[in-house]
């Protein structure tokens, strides 16, 4: 397991989760939570810095950006434009070129808005961007996000803070036969056994904020995730049994005692 | 008396009154704000901040200056 490695656009991690920092209670809370999750990469909003309230607490106090990798993302962006925009921005920051594109369609289900999502791909792939795109579990938008220059492809599992879990299992193991990029499982996971199952599909990381920082034991949920990845990781590489629809006796029936 | 010309700029959504020859790095230092840790559009333009010192604000001007947040 030592070598077993996630490699994003060429950069290699020993964490297979992926951890949002929204919706903690306070800086400190999120930042305890991603050390105990082991996460090296976390993604970030770009938003508006308050000018009014200068003590307010900066994200990059609390969570060293040369220490973690920040994935910038463009949460609460609905067209291409405005994606486009946020991660621009991101990049003028500080140098971010791996992001997270989310273009969302619907303010209710919060689905993603897959022909702006390609566009947006398209355009930040040809600006040097490497991009890891949120997207539908459909296998043919997965495709063309690919064909169009994605470094990661996102499925959800379920609706972005829903809790559900993978809603569509086929879908996912049909998206992990086509594609050689690292799949990750992005939005809708609601405990550690989601991304388990997530793992074991053969996914090669799962994006977790809501399940964490939700939890009633954020700190407690966060290192169970932590377990939850390896154990699929590892069960995915051990590889499991076949489905029987009968029994099959684990014992010997050689010698029984008669 | 000289009368000290004032102009009205638009900072994340909030209208701001400047002096004449006010530059953007003139802002971010008013503002305290850790150049490092953010960047800035000018009109939607994403400006370059070597070259913040050199750009005078205009009447009407709209400034983003933005950072990074909690967010998943």
């Amino acid at each position: 397991m030592k070598n077993d490695k996630i490699v994003i656009a060429n950069k290699k991690f020993n964490s297979r989760l992926i951890v949002g920092t929204g919706k903690y209670k306070s800086m400190s809370e999120c930042a305890k939570a991603i050390k105990l999750s082991g996460a090296e990469i976390v993604t970030v909003a770009v938003r508006r810095v308050n000018i009014t309230d200068k003590k307010k607490p900066l994200l990059m106090d609390y969570i060293d950006p040369k220490k973690i990798t920040y994935l910038p993302n463009t949460a609460g962006c609905f067209t291409s434009e405005e994606a486009l925009r946020t991660l621009r921005l991101a990049r003028e920051i500080g140098g971010w070129k791996l992001v997270k594109l989310e273009v969302l369609g619907d303010k209710q289900n919060l689905f993603p808005d897959m022909i702006e999502t390609l566009k947006s791909t398209e355009v930040l792939a040809k600006e040097g961007f490497k991009v890891m795109v949120y997207c539908n579990d459909d296998p043919l938008m997965a495709k063309r996000l690919e064909n169009s220059g994605a470094d990661a492809i996102m499925p959800l599992a379920a609706p972005i803070g829903s809790g559900l879990g993978i809603q569509n299992k086929t879908n996912i193991q049909i998206i992990r036969h086509q594609t050689k990029l690292p799949l990750i499982i992005d939005a809708g996971l609601g405990q550690a056994s989601d991304a388990t199952i997530a793992m074991e599909l053969g996914c090669d990381g799962v994006l977790v904020n809501t399940a964490i920082a939700k939890a009633k034991k954020p700190f407690e949920m966060a290192l169970a995730f932590k377990n939850a990845v390896v154990a699929g990781r590892q069960s995915f590489l051990a590889g499991r049994i076949n489905k029987y629809l009968y029994g099959n006796a684990s014992s010997p029936k050689k010698g029984i005692i008669k | 008396m000289k009368k000290i010309k004032k102009i009205k700029i638009k900072v994340n959504g909030k209208f701001k009154s400047i002096s004449d020859n006010y530059k953007i790095l003139d802002l971010v230092k008013d503002l305290k704000i850790p150049l490092k840790k953010v960047a800035i559009e000018l009109n939607q333009e994403i400006m370059d901040k070597k070259k913040i010192s050199k750009i005078i604000l205009k009447k009407n001007d709209k400034i983003e200056i933005v950072h990074f947040i909690g967010g998943g």
